[in-house]
């Protein structure tokens, strides 16, 4: 998240971390009127409660519910209980259909996640490393970094490039693209997170005998877990929900992510709603996951290294 | 005194510069020279500008810019504004503020794509939930996404729905990041709390909010996803983005007029983001 990044940041970034920690309830609300608030904060809760599952949860349900129905009940598109429940059929269906393509696409999703996430850290937390502890050299190269933020790929020369050193279709192509595509972000994130790291620990390594390599992977890179965590979330939902350029640098039946699945579908089945949410509910639950192990990382991760950045 | 030459050796940057420099910045800067041909991948014809006159002259094509315009900042301010919103509430006193953060932020984790099939099921003029809910309260719902003139803002609500999320979090970020004494201060000079929230919280998070709005505003003008899995572009042209109009160019076999189209993106892009973001950047108060 962070458009900026500059050494002189170090100091606020540490305040902002002890601060944070002692500021985790806000003082809206003056003692004095507490109890009078109390009744109507209790009805703001119950409204935002209503609110929120009224603007979230309605469309979930309703995914949810028709994933469990039959062709036709399905077409009604309402939020009715299902009469003839058949979600394991419906499941069974979709993970079979045409040769298993959204077994298949499981598998090449997860492959180019990892891949790409795997990539990303390496080489962006040694370049955020180096970059801020070099002086002047990540101011040098801010706008060369920030263009990747901003600049949408330019998807024809990036084909032709790819089919020129024959990564065209393959997956390393395609893993090392959605590298490049999330360098900037990463390694922006990195930048600013190691000014939060005292140059003292590199110069006690160094007396102890460190090169570059241990002191990067022995000393620094684990002190990177919070902003490395904020990398995988956000990197790999990216990644994994990307559709654009999976259409335009992987296409082919075989080389199918979990997003043109949803595309197999409408075409193949114009409206079998069941099947098309039962696929929507499949392909969401490893983001799922994802955010239940990760989702306080996120909130630290970010206030850490990212707003501040 | 470390000696930054030897102990931050610049062959750190060499693997990432090496992926970013051929997968990205080749790529981009090739995007200027063969916008300006008639391109089939295997050969070329230098034309000149007929590409960028083809993009100015064509209604089908010039909408885009109307439309990428519209939808982006449409977009960006109602992540900004809701996300605010809901950002002050979810840091106040309340009890359910850990599931309703996550309420919140699920639908960023969503599938863009998923999302807008599922909004254009429920948009649907006369089966569709979101018209039968209205039904029931005696207003009839208009033709969210067959309606020229407010498919485009269907398409932006859809966006805005699935994307506040990602600005209540950095919003919730900056505004915890805000030292206590700031609002002390205020309560003993007398302050309320919409006071607090005028001149405390949103001077204090600036920085969270002009993080908000380049986010929102690059990523609103190159959006592709929601537009395809929702209108395809239509009905007519009328949701037709940059970025969708490169597609269609680019399926068409119209490699060098969707490289232009690219670029066009790219300095629209530019052009609108940079001014602001160097705007913000200069405005930006210190904690």
């Amino acid at each position: 998240m962070s458009l900026k990044n500059e050494g002189s940041n170090a100091l606020k970034e540490s305040q902002v971390q002890t601060v944070k920690t002692e500021n985790d309830n806000h003082p809206a609300v003056s003692p004095k009127k507490k109890k009078k608030k109390a009744h109507g904060l209790l009805a703001v809760e119950i409204g935002a409660v209503l609110a929120a599952i009224l603007f979230f949860g309605v469309p979930f349900y309703f995914v949810i519910v028709n994933s469990f129905k039959t062709s036709g009940e399905a077409a009604a598109m309402n939020l009715s209980w299902p009469n003839a429940f058949q979600a394991i059929e419906n499941y069974r269906e979709v993970l079979t259909l045409n040769d298993g393509i959204v077994l298949r696409a499981f598998m090449n999703s997860t492959i180019i996640t990892l891949g790409a996430i795997i990539t990303l850290i390496i080489v962006c937390s040694m370049a955020g490393f180096v970059l801020q502890r070099r002086p002047g050299l990540s101011k040098k190269l801010n706008y060369v970094i920030l263009a990747g933020l901003m600049i949408p790929p330019s998807i024809v020369p990036t084909i032709w490039v790819l089919q020129s050193i024959g990564l065209f279709k393959t997956m390393p192509g395609i893993i090392f693209l959605e590298s490049a595509l999330h360098f900037s972000f990463a390694t922006l994130l990195y930048t600013a997170f190691v000014a939060t790291i005292p140059k003292e620990l590199d110069e006690a390594a160094l007396i102890d005998g460190c090169g570059p390599f241990s002191l990067f992977f022995r000393i620094i890179f684990p002190l990177l877990k919070p902003v490395t965590s904020t990398v995988i979330v956000l990197s790999s939902i990216q990644i994994y929900n990307d559709f654009e350029n999976m259409l335009y640098f992987f296409p082919g039946a075989d080389n199918a992510t979990v997003q043109l699945t949803l595309y197999n579908f409408t075409g193949l089945y114009g409206t079998s709603y069941h099947l098309l949410f039962a696929d929507v509910i499949m392909i969401s639950i490893p983001p799922l996951i994802l955010f239940i192990f990760f989702n306080k990382k996120i909130v630290a991760g970010m206030t850490a290294g990212a707003v501040k950045g | 005194m470390i000696n930054s030459k030897k102990m931050y050796p610049l062959y750190f940057l060499l693997p990432a510069g090496i992926i970013y420099s051929v997968f990205f910045l080749l790529p981009t800067g090739m995007s200027f020279f063969y916008s300006m041909t008639w391109w089939t991948l295997d050969d070329w014809e230098f034309i000149g500008f007929d590409n960028f006159i083809q993009f100015f002259q064509e209604p089908s094509l010039r909408i885009g810019f109307r439309n990428t315009l519209i939808f982006a900042f449409t977009t960006m301010g109602g992540k900004v504004i809701i996300g605010l919103l809901l950002a002050v509430f979810l840091c106040s006193k309340i009890r359910n503020k850990n599931f309703l953060r996550s309420v919140v932020f699920f639908p960023v984790l969503l599938s863009t794509i998923a999302v807008g099939i599922t909004f254009k099921t429920m948009m649907h003029p006369t089966t569709g939930l979101i018209n039968t809910a209205l039904a029931k309260i005696g207003i009839t719902g208009p033709n969210w996404l067959g309606d020229p003139s407010i498919a485009l803002l269907s398409v932006a609500m859809t966006d805005i729905w699935k994307g506040v999320g990602i600005a209540t979090v950095i919003f919730i970020a900056g505004i915890m990041a805000i030292p206590n004494h700031y609002y002390e201060a205020l309560k003993i000079d007398g302050g309320n709390a919409f006071q607090g929230f005028w001149h405390v919280t949103l001077p204090l998070s600036r920085p969270a909010l002009n993080t908000v709005i380049i986010l929102a505003l690059i990523g609103g003008l190159r959006t592709f996803d929601l537009v395809w899995a929702m209108t395809g572009g239509g009905p007519g042209f009328s949701t037709d983005l940059l970025a969708s109009i490169v597609y269609k160019q680019y399926a068409g076999g119209f490699y060098g007029l969707a490289t232009a189209g690219n670029v066009l993106l790219f300095l629209f892009v530019g052009l609108i983001a940079f001014p602001i973001f160097k705007f913000l950047n200069r405005k930006e108060v210190d904690l």
